[in-house]
């Protein structure tokens, strides 16, 4: 059923508000991250107030609660990307985090000085560093899927970067700068033929369209919930049971032991192997109830509302003369338009824009490579989800040219 | 919005008084806010008599950062050194005659960390020197 955005917004308190008295918020920074609705705020605050425990060693009631709702958390969420098993959903802070812990873990007992990862030019610096941190401690070997100009990648180059037989490929599943889609079972298919695992960086796919990790056929998935109308300090990593075993534990500490003798240690088994200390309880719960939220309203739905707004978006900002969408061309493309105005630069944009509520980013957004490709030192983006309207364009569009007026 | 964007920034921005770069030089030195890329270089000949007798600057970057570089270079110029090693935030702010929150305050202050660092001799920026 298509999405009713006017009863969308009533479930999300923020989207109420006014910035300053009598200027609503109209908020285009979902990329960077989401608001979040009732039901979440509500499983949070309910946590807190009736089932606040400590999990998996207490046996008295608030105990027994608190685990329950933890791990129907992490069953929710793996329902939510379609894991064979809920044991395979692991808690991290972040998609940061949980690359982190492929970096950390898989790679640091899988690859050896010149070996190789193949990365793109389009990455987050979260799937650039990590891996920049292991070439400088192992001598790994980093190669970059380049970006066209119309922000695909170019899968030519792939193919022959393929031949080098490379240990990991790691991407990311949709550009936060681009907004390219990127053809990811596709480019899956042939890391594995080539005898390569693939680490896929689902921050921005997750929370904007339907996520099958079997029909992927992906190894390791990362994600953040707080992209995906969930609390923020909670990410997963999904990856494929076989791999989770073999991997050497991530951090030490309580929870993720079997046994602890005074010199020697036994790790737990999946997924608390990778969860030492206690982990951010309600915010896991806070990201199950997410789940529901979107699944309640459908992921094919999110994703073809905002098709059509991200659709109508691009047309009006291309009215504006002296504006320039970032890989335009691209058709296969999520709710992002981070775009440059002739002469002004985007702090402005954003800084002008925010006189009127309108919520945008400004930068590099965190991929500076990618920027620096293409000549551009920064870009003002606008993002959609669920919640965006065609009304909210509407200001964007009349806010931007309120900007080139000032800047004449 | 029209105080933050008050016509001597955008005036600064779009016609600056001191942009440039100035071969020979005394002192230069040019550094990059992370945030959001922009970029001032800043080139400085001093008289005998101690004082800034040329500067100027170069880069890219928003208005804010761009204006407070020209508006800075047109107040040292004929001051001691000393004196303009001792220069702080406020000196910025006064300057632009508005106050400013911790992201945008951060590109108003690019010029003047830049213009310290290089005086002081420093590899680095830091932003403890315009605190």
């Amino acid at each position: 059923m298509p999405i009713n955005p006017q009863q969308v917004r009533a479930q999300f308190p923020t989207l109420q508000r006014e910035v300053r008295p009598g200027i609503p918020l109209t908020y285009l920074d979902s990329t960077a991250t989401s608001q979040k609705p009732l039901a979440v705020l509500q499983a949070m605050d309910d946590y807190y107030r009736h089932s606040n425990a400590n999990i998996h060693r207490g046996v008295h009631t608030l105990a027994e609660e608190a685990t329950a709702l933890y791990e129907d958390a992490r069953a929710k969420i793996a329902r939510f990307i379609h894991a064979p098993s809920a044991r395979q959903v692991i808690f991290t802070r972040n998609t940061t985090e949980s690359i982190n812990l492929v970096a950390y873990t898989w790679a640091r007992a899988n690859l050896q000085a010149g070996d190789l990862v193949i990365l793109t030019e389009m990455e987050h610096h979260s799937n650039l560093v990590p891996w920049h941190i292991l070439q400088a401690e192992r001598g790994i070997r980093l190669e970059f899927i380049p970006v066209t100009e119309n922000g695909t990648l170019d899968l030519e180059a792939y193919r022959a970067l393929l031949q080098q037989s490379p240990k990991l490929v790691s991407f990311t599943h949709m550009s936060n700068v681009l907004g390219s889609i990127t053809p990811a079972a596709e480019m899956i298919g042939l890391a594995h033929q080539a005898g390569a695992r693939v680490l896929l960086d689902g921050a921005q796919s997750v929370p904007h369209f339907p996520t099958d990790v079997q029909a992927l056929d992906v190894d390791f998935l990362a994600f953040s919930a707080h992209k995906m109308c969930g609390p923020t300090g909670i990410g997963v990593l999904y990856g494929k049971a076989d791999l989770l075993e073999a991997m050497p534990p991530f951090l030490g500490g309580g929870d993720m032991i079997k046994e602890v003798k005074l010199r020697s240690f036994r790790a737990n088994s999946i997924p608390h192997k990778f969860e030492a200390g206690t982990p951010a309880i309600a915010e896991a719960i806070g990201f199950g109830a997410a789940c529901d939220f979107l699944t309640s309203i459908g992921m094919d739905a999110v994703a073809a509302h905002e098709h059509e707004i991200t659709a109508y978006a691009l047309e009006r900002l291309e009215e504006i003369p002296g504006l320039a969408v970032f890989g335009r061309e691209n058709p296969h493309r999520g709710g992002v338009a981070a775009f440059t105005l002739q002469g002004i630069h985007p702090h402005d944009v954003a800084q002008i824009l925010d006189s009127d509520g309108i919520a945008v980013r400004a930068g590099h957004h965190c991929a500076q490579p990618l920027h620096e490709k293409f000549g551009i030192p920064a870009t003002t983006r606008a993002s959609f989800y669920l919640y965006s309207t065609k009304e909210e364009v509407d200001k964007l569009v009349d806010g931007i040219y309120k900007v080139k007026t000032y800047f004449g | 919005m029209d105080d933050l964007y008050r016509e001597i920034i955008i005036e600064h921005y779009k016609n600056p008084g001191y942009k440039g770069h100035l071969e020979p030089h005394d002192y230069a030195f040019e550094d990059s806010n992370p945030l959001c890329g922009d970029h001032i270089e800043i080139t400085l000949r001093v008289g005998a008599d101690g004082k800034v007798a040329e500067a100027a600057f170069d880069g890219h970057g928003c208005a804010i950062s761009q204006a407070s570089a020209d508006l800075l270079i047109e107040s040292i110029i004929g001051q001691p050194l000393e004196d303009v090693k001792q220069l702080n935030k406020q000196h910025i702010l006064d300057l632009l005659g508005i106050d400013l929150g911790p992201v945008r305050l951060k590109c108003a202050l690019l010029s003047l960390k830049v213009l310290k660092a290089g005086l002081y001799g420093m590899g680095e920026a830091p932003d403890s020197l315009v605190e």
